[in-house]
This record gives C-alpha cells, sequence and structure tokens, in this order.
C-alpha cells in the first residue's frame, strides 16, 4: 500500500491531467480527442509537442523579455564585449537534438500502426469526384452497395436567403454508415483531380488521387456522426463536398446494408416502369439541383463562357439522343464531366427531360429510362 | 588610371531613359523596392477581398471560382512579386555598398533582370480580366487540376514563371559573381556582414531550384498542349510526381524567402543593442546547415498523398532536424541583445517583433513535421496560420525593418519615427488578431482554400478578417512614410546609427550615385 501522501498527489495529477485535456477538447479551439484509439494517439502527441513547444517559448522567450528591460540604454545599460562562446553553442546545439529524439519515438510508432492497414473486417473504396464522394461497398455477398454522397445544405442557406441550418455546409444526402468496432479499410482514388478525405473524429486524412489507390483505416468506437472535408484545392466547389460518417451497431449496420441492396434492386426494377412527361420532370428537377445547378445555375442560364446556359441552347434544344449524349459521355477539354457512371438510367432519362422542358425551355419531348438503358447497351 | 575627384558631371541621366537604361546598383534596387511594394498591396487587396468573403459564413461578394483566382493570386504575387524582388532590391542597393564594391559585377543584366518583372506581372494579372479567369489552382498549382482542368489562361501562367524565374536566376549569378569577386581586400569571406553571407548562400539556393520550377511548369505545358502524361496516370504518369518535382523546387523556395530576413535581422540588432553580434561564425554554420537541410525535406509537404513508410519517416525526421539550426540562430540573436546596451527605434521594433514571432512559426513548423500529427493539421488552417507567422511577421517584418534602418542611407533623410512607430504597433497588433486564431480554425477543422465554412467557425473567422483589415489598411501609413522620407525630413549623417557598422556607413547619406569607385581598405 503506497504512503498516503504519495497516493494523494498521484490521484490529483491525474485527475488535473485529465480535466485539462478534456475541458480544452470541449473548446473546440484544439484538435478534437476522436473516437478511435488512433485520434486519442495522435492527439496526445499534438499535446505533447505543443506543451514542449511551451516550455521551450517560456525559456526563450523569458530571456529575451528580461534583456528587454534590464539591458535598455535608457536604463544606463553598458554594453558587455563577449562575441562568441564554443562551448554555449554546443549546449544549445545538443540539447535541441535530444529533445527531438524524444519527440521522435512517439511519433515513429504511432505513424507505423497507422500504416498498418491489413486484416480489416470492411473494406470500402471512396472516390473522389468534382464535387462530391462516392462510397462502394466490398462486400462479398449480395447485390453492389454503391452510392454518392452529396451536399444536402440547400443554396439557399448559401445565398444567405435561408437562415443557416446546424450543420451548415456539413450534411450529406446520404452517409457513409460502418460498424462500430470493426476495422475499416477504405481505398481511396479519384474520378478527376486530386480529392483528399479527412474526418477529424477518426484522424483519418488520405489523398484521392486519380489512377491510384491509396489505402487508410480505423476503428470506430463509438456509434455516433462524424462530419468532415474534402481537404484538397479540387476546383470551384472544394468546400462543398462534406463527408459524413455515421457509425451505428453491427446489427443496426447489417440491417442498413440489407436495405440498401434491396434499394439497389428497386432503382434497377424503376428503370423498367411506365414513366410519364409529368414524373421525368419531377424527378429531373431533383436530379438537376443535386448534380447541375452548381455550374448549370437554378435558373439554368449558366455562367458563361466557364458553363454554358441551357436556356435554347443548340444541345438542350436540338436533337435528344446528342442531349444525352451530352449528359452520359460529357465534353472532354471542359468542365463538363461524364454524367454516365454517376447517374441511374431513371435520373439520365429525368434529368435530360427536365432540361428539355425548364428555365423557358418547351421541347414537350422526353426520353425514357428504358431508351437510356438501350442506349447504354449500345454502348453510346 | 587613378580617378581622385567626384564626377558631377557623371551623375544620373534625366527622364524616363534614366530609369529603362540604368545600370547602376542603386537605382535598379530602388526599383526592386517599388516595384516590390506595389505588388505588396496589389496581393494585400487579393488578401482583402479573400478575408471579406469569410468575415460571415455565407456567400457575400464572390462566386466560388473568383475566390479561388483570388487565393493562387495573392499567393504567387506575394511569393513572386512581393518578397523575392524585395530582397533583391535590398541585395542591390547593398552588397555592393557592404563589401565594398563600385557595383554589381554585371551590371546590364542587372538591368534586364528588373525589367522582365512588371512585363511578366502585368500579363499574369490581366488573365483576371480575362473571359476564362485568372489562374484557379493555388499557388502551388498541383496537377491535374492545373493541367486538364485548367482554365485556358494557364499558358500565360506558365509564361509568367518561366519569366520570373529567368529574372531570379540572373539576380542569383549576379549576386554570387559580385559578392566572390568584387570585395574589397582584406574583406576575408568571415569578415563579410551577415547580409552578404545570407544572401551568398541564397542565391546558390536559387539557381539550384529555380530550373527546377522551369522544368515542372515545362511538364505542366507539355501536357496542356503536347499530348504528354507526365501527370497523369492514364498515360502512364503520376500526378504526386508534380508534387515531388514542385516542393523539390518549393521547400528551398521558403527558405529562399527567409534566409535574407535573417542576414537583415542580423545587422539590425546588433547596432541597436550596441553589441557585436553572437556567435558570427556559428550563424555562417547555422545558415548553410538550414540550406543544406532544405534539399532533403520537401516530401512533408506531401505528408497525406501514401508515401511509403519509410520515406515518411525519413522526412519527418529531416524536417526535425531544421529546428536545430533555426533555433541556434533565435538564441544567437537573443544573446546578442543579453548584456547589450538596447535601444527601441522603428528597426529595432520590426526586428524585435521578427525574433519573437518567427520563432511562433518556428514551433507550429516543428509540430508539422510530426507526421501523424501533420495528419491532422495538413490543408486546415493551422498550415495557413504557420506560413503566414513565418512569413509575414517573419520575412515581411524584416523588409519594413531594413528599409527603415537604410532609409537614411538611401535618401538621406530620416523618416519620422513618432509614425514610424505607429506603423509597427499598428502592424503588429493586426498580423496577430489576423493570423493567431487561425491556429484555432486549422485545429478545429477548418480547411484551406474554401470561400464558405461551417457555423462552428464563423467567430474567429470575423475576428481573422477584422485583423487583415487593420493590418492591410496600415500599409498605407508605411507607403506616406516612405513617400516623405524620399522627399525631405531631418538630414542624416553618414553614421545615421550611433553604433552601426559595416562599410555602408562610411560613406555620405545620401549615398552618392558611384560609390566605391576606388576600394576600401580592410583592417
Amino acid at each position: 500500500m503506497l504512503p498516503k501522501n504519495k497516493l494523494w498527489r498521484g490521484l490529483v495529477s491525474v485527475v488535473l491531467a485529465v480535466v485539462s485535456t478534456a475541458a480544452l477538447a470541449a473548446w473546440e479551439l484544439n484538435m478534437p480527442l476522436g473516437i478511435t484509439s488512433i485520434s486519442r494517439k495522435t492527439y496526445s502527441l499534438h499535446m505533447t509537442i505543443f506543451w514542449i513547444c511551451v516550455v521551450i517559448g517560456v525559456l526563450v522567450y523569458g530571456v529575451l523579455v528580461y534583456s528587454l528591460f534590464a539591458y535598455r540604454k535608457s536604463k544606463g545599460a553598458i554594453p558587455a564585449t563577449f562575441t562568441h562562446s564554443t562551448k554555449v553553442e554546443m549546449i544549445w546545439t545538443t540539447i535541441p537534438f535530444v529533445i527531438l529524439i524524444v519527440m521522435a519515438i512517439p511519433a515513429t510508432q504511432v505513424l507505423t500502426q497507422i500504416y498498418d492497414s491489413s486484416e480489416s473486417d470492411l473494406d470500402i473504396m471512396v472516390t473522389g469526384y468534382q464535387w462530391r464522394w462516392q462510397y462502394r461497398y466490398l462486400t462479398a455477398t449480395g447485390e453492389e452497395v454503391v452510392f454518392f454522397s452529396n451536399l444536402a445544405t440547400p443554396a439557399e442557406q448559401i445565398q444567405n436567403i435561408a437562415a443557416k441550418g446546424e450543420n451548415y455546409l456539413l450534411e450529406v444526402d446520404a452517409p457513409m454508415v460502418v460498424p462500430v468496432n470493426k476495422k475499416v479499410r477504405l481505398l481511396l482514388t479519384s474520378a478527376d483531380v486530386i480529392h483528399s478525405w479527412w474526418v477529424p473524429d477518426l484522424a483519418v486524412k488520405k489523398d484521392a488521387v486519380p489512377g491510384f489507390v491509396n489505402e487508410s483505416w480505423f476503428i470506430a468506437e463509438q456509434p455516433g456522426i462524424y462530419r468532415g472535408q474534402c481537404t484538397e484545392l479540387c476546383g470551384k466547389d472544394h468546400g462543398f463536398m462534406p463527408i459524413v460518417v455515421q457509425v451505428m451497431a453491427e446489427a443496426d449496420y447489417n440491417n442498413w446494408i440489407a436495405d440498401k441492396q434491396k434499394a439497389a434492386a428497386a432503382v434497377a426494377e424503376l428503370a423498367n416502369q411506365e414513366w410519364s412527361l409529368e414524373q421525368l420532370v419531377a424527378q429531373g428537377q431533383t436530379v438537376y439541383t443535386t448534380f447541375c445547378m452548381a455550374c448549370h445555375q437554378q435558373n439554368g442560364q449558366g455562367l458563361p463562357p466557364a458553363f454554358p446556359s441551357l436556356l435554347g441552347s443548340p444541345i438542350a434544344t436540338g436533337p435528344i439522343g446528342d442531349h444525352v449524349a451530352t449528359v452520359i459521355n460529357g465534353r472532354p477539354g471542359t468542365a463538363m464531366s461524364a454524367y454516365g457512371a454517376l447517374l441511374s438510367p431513371v435520373d439520365i432519362a429525368a434529368v435530360v427531360t427536365y432540361e428539355r422542358n425548364a428555365f423557358g425551355n418547351t421541347m414537350g419531348d422526353m426520353i425514357t429510362p428504358v431508351e437510356i438503358l438501350q442506349l447504354q447497351a449500345a454502348g453510346e | 588610371m587613378a580617378i581622385g575627384h567626384d564626377d558631377h558631371h557623371h551623375g544620373p541621366a534625366k527622364g524616363i531613359t534614366r530609369w529603362l537604361y540604368t545600370t547602376n546598383h542603386k537605382d535598379i534596387g530602388s526599383m526592386y523596392l517599388w516595384f516590390s511594394f506595389a505588388m505588396f498591396l496589389l496581393g494585400g487587396t487579393f488578401a482583402l477581398v479573400i478575408r471579406a468573403e469569410l468575415f460571415q459564413p455565407g456567400l457575400q461578394f464572390v462566386e466560388p471560382s473568383f475566390f479561388n483566382q483570388m487565393t493562387t493570386m495573392h499567393g504567387l504575387v506575394m511569393v513572386f512579386g512581393a518578397v523575392m524582388p524585395a530582397f533583391v532590391g535590398l541585395a542591390n542597393w547593398m552588397i555592393p555598398l557592404m563589401i565594398g564594391a563600385p557595383d554589381m559585377a554585371l551590371p546590364r543584366m542587372n538591368n534586364w533582370s528588373f525589367w522582365i518583372l512588371p512585363f511578366a506581372f502585368a500579363m499574369l494579372s490581366s488573365t483576371l480580366l480575362m473571359d476564362a479567369g485568372g489562374p484557379n489552382f493555388g499557388w502551388t498549382f498541383y496537377a491535374p487540376l492545373s493541367t486538364t482542368y485548367a482554365p485556358s489562361t494557364v499558358t500565360f501562367f506558365i509564361f509568367a514563371i518561366h519569366i520570373m524565374g529567368a529574372s531570379s536566376i540572373m539576380g542569383a549569378i549576379n549576386i554570387i559573381a559580385t559578392i566572390q569577386n568584387l570585395r574589397a581586400p582584406g574583406m576575408t569571406y568571415m569578415k563579410m556582414p551577415m547580409f552578404v553571407w545570407t544572401w551568398l548562400i541564397t542565391a546558390y539556393l536559387l539557381i539550384a531550384v529555380m530550373p527546377v520550377l522551369a522544368g515542372v511548369v515545362t511538364m505542366m505545358l507539355f501536357d496542356i498542349h503536347f499530348g504528354t502524361s507526365f501527370f497523369s496516370a492514364a498515360g502512364g504518369g503520376d500526378p504526386v510526381l508534380f508534387q515531388h518535382v514542385f516542393w523539390f523546387f518549393g521547400h528551398p523556395e521558403v527558405y529562399i524567402m527567409i534566409l535574407p530576413a535573417f542576414g537583415v535581422v542580423s545587422e539590425i540588432i546588433p547596432t541597436f543593442s550596441r553589441k557585436k553580434l553572437f556567435g558570427y561564425d556559428s550563424m555562417v554554420y547555422a545558415t548553410s546547415s538550414i540550406a543544406f537541410l532544405s534539399f532533403i525535406v520537401w516530401a512533408h509537404h506531401m505528408f497525406t498523398t501514401g508515401m511509403p513508410l519509410a520515406g515518411e519517416l525519413f522526412f519527418m525526421y529531416a524536417t526535425m532536424l531544421i529546428a536545430i539550426p533555426t533555433g541556434v540562430k533565435v538564441f544567437n540573436w537573443i544573446t546578442t541583445m543579453f548584456r547589450g546596451s538596447i535601444s527601441f527605434e522603428t528597426p529595432m521594433l520590426f526586428a524585435i517583433a521578427f525574433v519573437v514571432l518567427f520563432t511562433m512559426g518556428g514551433f507550429t513548423g516543428l509540430m508539422l513535421a510530426i507526421a501523424p500529427a501533420d495528419f491532422q493539421y495538413h490543408d486546415t488552417y493551422f498550415v495557413v496560420a504557420h506560413f503566414h507567422y513565418v512569413l509575414v511577421p517573419g520575412a515581411i517584418f524584416s523588409i519594413m525593418a531594413a528599409a527603415y534602418y537604410w532609409l537614411p542611407k538611401w535618401t538621406g533623410n530620416m523618416y519620422d519615427e513618432t509614425l514610424g512607430k505607429l506603423h509597427f504597433w499598428l502592424s503588429f497588433v493586426g498580423i496577430n488578431v489576423l493570423f493567431f486564431p487561425q491556429h484555432f480554425l486549422g485545429l478545429a477543422g477548418m480547411p484551406r482554400r474554401i470561400p464558405d465554412y461551417a457555423l462552428q467557425f464563423a467567430d474567429f473567422n470575423m475576428v481573422s478578417s477584422i485583423g487583415a483589415f487593420i493590418f492591410g489598411f496600415s500599409q498605407l501609413l508605411f507607403l506616406f512614410i516612405v513617400v516623405n522620407t524620399v522627399r525631405g525630413g531631418k538630414k542624416a549623417t553618414s553614421q545615421v546609427w550611433e553604433s552601426a557598422e559595416g562599410l555602408e556607413w562610411t560613406v555620405p547619406s545620401p549615398a552618392p550615385y558611384h560609390t566605391f569607385s576606388t576600394p576600401p581598405s580592410i583592417q
């Protein structure tokens, strides 16, 4: 049994350490502690280096400030005449070197752990697009689960017309859902420019490089919703492609996957149904708002010359086949991406129909999902 | 043939042709300095557009694509138009005076080095008015955003970079040739002023890395126009190759921007402490170590790109090592002041602020070096805070300190000390209000290069923007002070500052058009 005063002192110092770090984390002036073992180790490294710098700063600035007061000419200070000291230079070279070694050891340990993404329980392929993320769950069984995760903040909030919601710019229509306490490996790539996937609470940040696959991993230890953003300049809407990760109990996650698989099957089914012009236009407006409005604007008039107007445009009021081809294949050499991979046949049919019958365009024509499927099968 | 008399009738030519054709290092130095001041105000205006938009969440003033042009142009103009030309201007004015040389070694090349710069920046700035808009891919212009996805004006950007690079290379050659060949007899290397030493080392860095920058923009040019795939995986290339080549230039570049600042501060602190620089030899070795290390740390800008573990660890260790010679320099400056006899004229205020605030940037630099922690800092406002601390109260403050220190020598007039101090305090308060909160923004999760942000970042952004306007408008006071000093003021003596040492203080104020036509003898 430890002597009473030692035990007491030990307890107080532990409580103070925990309280001070917890209090700092709650202010949002600091990095979050996060919900993984790696995020806590990263936080701890960060605070260690920070405090070492504070101590060095106090010493160094202390001597400086003291000198500024004690050796002022206005107070009659007479300057000394010393000009060098090899001994002093050796000391203040060696001590910092030792301090650096002390820092490097835990840093090396944590980095080595971060690099070990082996033996994961679940793999998710994360693809950066301009300007949204796509998640593809690499599950062994059943229908593939793949979906886009788009910014859900309404344009009116960004334009200061409506009041901003609590999760302004950090909300999406479809979060990435993962099970708690399972090792999730992320495989990151990009369809266009370099993006970067970052969620502070998971302490994961990795670049999504076109043509290459990067790896990262995490084990989330607490259910909840965690938000992050793209962290590599990727064009005009770099600030508008957030990340939302929802961590669930394993059973809930399994239900979610099953639901997603059913929905994927339903979307495929939807293409074979009958669609009226009105139904296509209504669906098309939703698609347009999510995928097209950023460039072609709400009124369809774009921001020429980079983003052409769709009102009276030769494409939107020309042959419908060319219009579909432009949406599916994009226009190489311009900002118009290929949306064939991003949109379901229903959505392609819907957005093309909408554009031809909105903004003042009155083509009156439409194209059905079945026709889109046929075009895609024919390789156009 | 000895000439022992003042050549009154060989004074400067009259009119605009004086400036177009001059080969005089003082004239060329002045042109570089005025040009850099104009660029500083232009780059500062871009910054105020950025900070105005970021004053509140939501998009108020500019579209995101124009915002990206502002952040890009702010960086390019400040790095290549303000900081670098200002240091070259100081080099031109002061190196010949400090080593007892009549002029730079290659005076006609000197003229050309300057005059291509206004052309390059006019071309680059004009892209903002073109239909396709200016460069919008960040001053670090990563591919493929700057190649396949760039606006058509990117070609003007590439051409401008080539021209600026040529200017820097020619300037560096001139500086090396001057320092190595034209020192007055008796001035050995280890007797040169620290400003001359830091510029000698900087000039070698420039010659080593500016061609690499030229290489990377040429590879971009070929990818864009001639069907190559340096940075495209589809053709067998790699976007990350761009980052390696760019940062191989980019890291030494940031040392190019700070080493002359170290030199300036090493001139000013001894003067106003009335005590010689502590540890001169050590300062020379430390500067050389920093220069050498600057070549082997570049990938610390790329910790999140997916490098192998061994590479990541190497760059982490090498980057941490730079803290040692840098720390040694800080200790030496402080020991110069310790047990000195200190007065607080405006140059000294800027120099002391440099030591304090550059060191703060050094601390955050050390934090950034720790690779696993960097995963949380990279591409956030924590990095923005770090590099602005080392560049603004670092490089920019040293340039202002140098201006106040040497204006009496250049113009023959003392600047107004009260106004100078006012400029200092407004700038000091302004930059801290502007940049200190950005550390918190980065740690709280705010990414870089975004025109709009989530609500938890609102308060510190508002504070930062207020600081930006204070700092920005204070620089108009600096302009007023400089113009007034050029036009008149209390007459300056040759010595100007009581305990300043060096050959520049042995010539009259203002320095005559031609100085040291006969080399002085050094003890």
